[in-house]
């Protein structure tokens, strides 16, 4: 069989969903970004909840995720999205409400809306992109930055006497009585993203048990601001970042997940 | 077991190299090019199309969604 | 139905926004305006009306819970004082230039910095220049009396919908503390529409994605975007001023004052003209837009003008701009929480205008 017999529309299998927009994505090539934002369209798509869903962009490389969701959404001060998340919800209880948030906005200057909001337990989804970095403004030092790690901010490595120590915010969060669903994930790989998926379908569904805030961490790679190509990120990324922030599933339930080793259950 | 076979077609001009698709087939059917789009980038296509299982790791993984994956029982 | 309530100033404001309709407050204790959170929290307006009262971690998430909230249409307000309106500004800022309808209301305290928690007026620039970064105004309204806390409650929030612009209520720790006899407006509906050219209400097939940014990185869209709001404040200039004249008509002399200082200056006039100095009151409603061209009129057939604001000269500079140097305008103020008599000021009036 020729491959342009193969190719008839009778048996396409995947193609990007619709409801990504036809703006070509301005990240950077290999970035996570962009498969982050496709599996929750796709989410958002197979539960049917595109009139239901209003989204929030952060300030970071993602503040122009609305040109490439089609859904609703409001841009949000650096920081301060699960704020405006908060008083969405809190208005309109029955839609489905998410913020969007690298680790700056989300661990940095927004470190109190993220815990409070946590805290109240608003019945949100919280996507966190977490890769240790500033991408958008240049490639400085984030408070989930490694040890050793260089960027423009920490030229020689963080040092964690004067720079303080990665902030696993995640942790910290699943802590909380009010977060119902806490978990790690990873799109460096299909595999990964295939979990991935079902975690992000598992945030947006709790949202309909109103029992809580669903947090789903990415570990991503910037290859720009780490200066590798993207396949060499993520294999930096694999053996570096994954040690200090190892996925799977934190919180299911509303209940902590008591052992690391119970966690190989969802991820390699 | 019926056997199957897969070819994917890429969107050439939104495709950025990144090479990801490459490293994450399972058959090794993918490089990229020697030419370029408009853009400037090397985009990627199917080097060894018999090898295709229509598998969609590719797809999944491409951080443009460049990819749309075919798939056929043979 | 009407009602007349004997009423604190916050307490009016709070209950004000219940009747207004309001689907949500947003705030943080700080004083002298807790009574607003308080009060709301105490009459449980969720049975009442379905209104949420939600008590925010900072004032910088009250007023980020606002602008979510009032970017799906919904009539929202948040209020705190001096300081922690400081906190707010980048929130304004983005409000503003993502073209949101909202309240805020700032019940003043002395500054700067943590200050006094005495009534003071010293945030007439930061309310009516901008206060924070970019190009923006707020319509800014001077309550001086119980009543039009309440009463403002309901206009803000018919001006900020008419124009999609944040409404900022410019109070003092006087007004809001003190208690007056009150007649609140009967109870407002909650809204029902949300138009769907703007608010975020969920992308139906019916029409495109709405999105509220207030980010446009390409230059020549961004001016267009600032013109357009340009436009809008000159709108309001023509047709939103509002003020009060007292004893005008046949003034030689004209205070101009707005909210506490400006019922001080109600009885300082009564003094001044029992003197036998010809004095009257002109006191702004509208701090944003001021009252430029009633100002202007004025100064063409009296005497001098004398600006009295707690604090250190900040709307005397308005005024001055106003009268462009037809005829003198001093300025007599007390800061940092100190209250102006009636009697000092008709001092001042005839130290700095009258012997001059």
């Amino acid at each position: 069989m020729e491959t342009k017999d193969i190719i008839k529309p009778e048996n396409l299998v995947y193609t990007k969903t619709s409801l990504m927009t036809d703006n070509i994505l301005s990240y950077c090539p290999g970035c996570g970004h962009g498969t982050i934002h496709r599996i929750i369209m796709e989410v958002i798509d197979e539960m049917g909840i595109q009139s239901e869903v209003i989204g929030i962009a952060p300030v970071g490389c993602s503040v122009l995720a609305y040109d490439f969701m089609d859904i609703d959404m409001a841009q949000a001060a650096h920081g301060r999205a699960p704020a405006l998340a908060t008083g969405m919800k809190r208005c309109w209880p029955d839609k489905f409400v998410f913020t969007y948030q690298g680790d700056g906005d989300l661990a940095a200057i927004g470190t109190a809306e993220t815990i409070h909001t946590c805290n109240r337990g608003e019945n949100i989804t919280i996507i966190y992109i977490n890769n240790g970095i500033y991408g958008m403004t240049g490639g400085q030092m984030a408070p989930t930055t490694i040890p050793g790690m260089r960027s423009s901010t920490s030229p020689y490595g963080r040092d964690v006497i004067t720079m303080g120590y990665p902030l696993k915010i995640t942790d910290l969060v699943a802590c909380l009585p009010g977060t119902y669903y806490v978990s790690r994930q990873a799109v460096h790989k299909p595999g990964a993203v295939r979990k991935a998926k079902k975690a992000v379908r598992m945030a947006f569904e709790n949202q309909k048990l109103k029992k809580g805030v669903s947090f789903v961490e990415f570990v991503s790679s910037c290859n720009s601001g780490w200066k590798m190509t993207p396949v060499d990120a993520n294999k930096w990324m694999e053996e570096n970042m994954f040690p200090y922030y190892p996925l799977g599933d934190i919180k299911l339930d509303g209940e902590l997940i008591k052992t690391q080793s119970k966690k190989t259950a969802d991820h390699d | 077991m019926a056997k199957v076979k897969g070819a994917i077609v890429v969107d050439i001009e939104r495709c950025k190299g990144c090479e990801l698709c490459v490293v994450n087939c399972p058959t090794n059917v993918i490089r990229l090019s020697r030419g370029v789009n408009s853009k400037g980038y090397h985009y990627a296509y199917m080097e060894i199309p018999e090898a295709c299982t229509g598998c969609e790791n590719c797809a999944i993984v491409c951080p443009d969604g460049v990819i749309s994956v075919y798939r056929v029982k043979i | 139905m009407k009602e007349l309530r004997l009423m604190k100033g916050n307490e009016a404001i709070a209950e004000a926004a219940i009747r207004a309709g309001a689907d949500a407050y947003f705030g943080y204790p700080i004083t002298p305006q807790s009574e607003i959170l308080e009060y709301l929290m105490a009459e449980k307006p969720e049975e009442r009306t379905g209104m949420v009262v939600l008590q925010a971690e900072s004032e910088i998430a009250a007023i980020n819970m606002v602008y979510g909230a009032a970017s799906t249409g919904k009539r929202v307000l948040t209020s705190s004082s001096s300081p922690g309106i400081s906190l707010k500004q980048e929130g304004i800022s983005y409000i503003a230039g993502a073209e949101l309808p909202c309240l805020i209301i700032n019940v003043v305290r002395g500054g700067p910095g943590l200050g006094t928690i005495q009534p003071s007026q010293a945030d007439y620039f930061q309310a009516t220049k901008g206060g924070g970064h970019g190009d923006y105004h707020l319509l800014v309204l001077a309550p001086a009396s119980v009543q039009e806390m309440s009463d403002f409650v309901k206009l803000g929030f018919d001006l900020a919908f008419k124009y999609r612009n944040p409404v900022l209520i410019l109070s003092d720790g006087a007004i809001g503390q003190m208690m007056e006899k009150v007649e609140l407006f009967e109870q407002q509906e909650r809204l029902k529409y949300f138009d769907p050219s703007w608010t975020l209400t969920g992308k139906t097939s019916g029409r495109s994605r709405n999105i509220i940014t207030s980010l446009e990185l390409d230059p020549a869209r961004q001016e267009k975007h600032n013109l357009r709001l340009q436009a809008k404040y000159r709108q309001m200039e023509e047709v939103e001023v509002r003020y009060e004249q007292i004893d005008c008509d046949d003034a030689d002399f004209i205070i101009v004052a707005f909210g506490s200082s400006a019922r001080i200056s109600q009885k300082a006039v009564r003094i001044a003209r029992e003197k036998g100095l010809k004095a009257g009151l002109f006191r702004p409603i509208t701090l944003f837009p001021f009252p430029k061209s009633e100002i202007s009129s004025l100064a063409d057939r009296v005497k001098g003008m004398l600006s009295v604001e707690m604090n250190a000269g900040q709307m005397v500079e308005d005024v001055r701009l106003a009268v462009n140097g037809k005829i003198p305008v001093e300025y007599y103020g007390r800061f940092g929480g100190m209250i102006p008599t009636p009697d000092e000021v008709v001092e001042a009036l005839e130290q700095k205008l009258v012997t001059v």
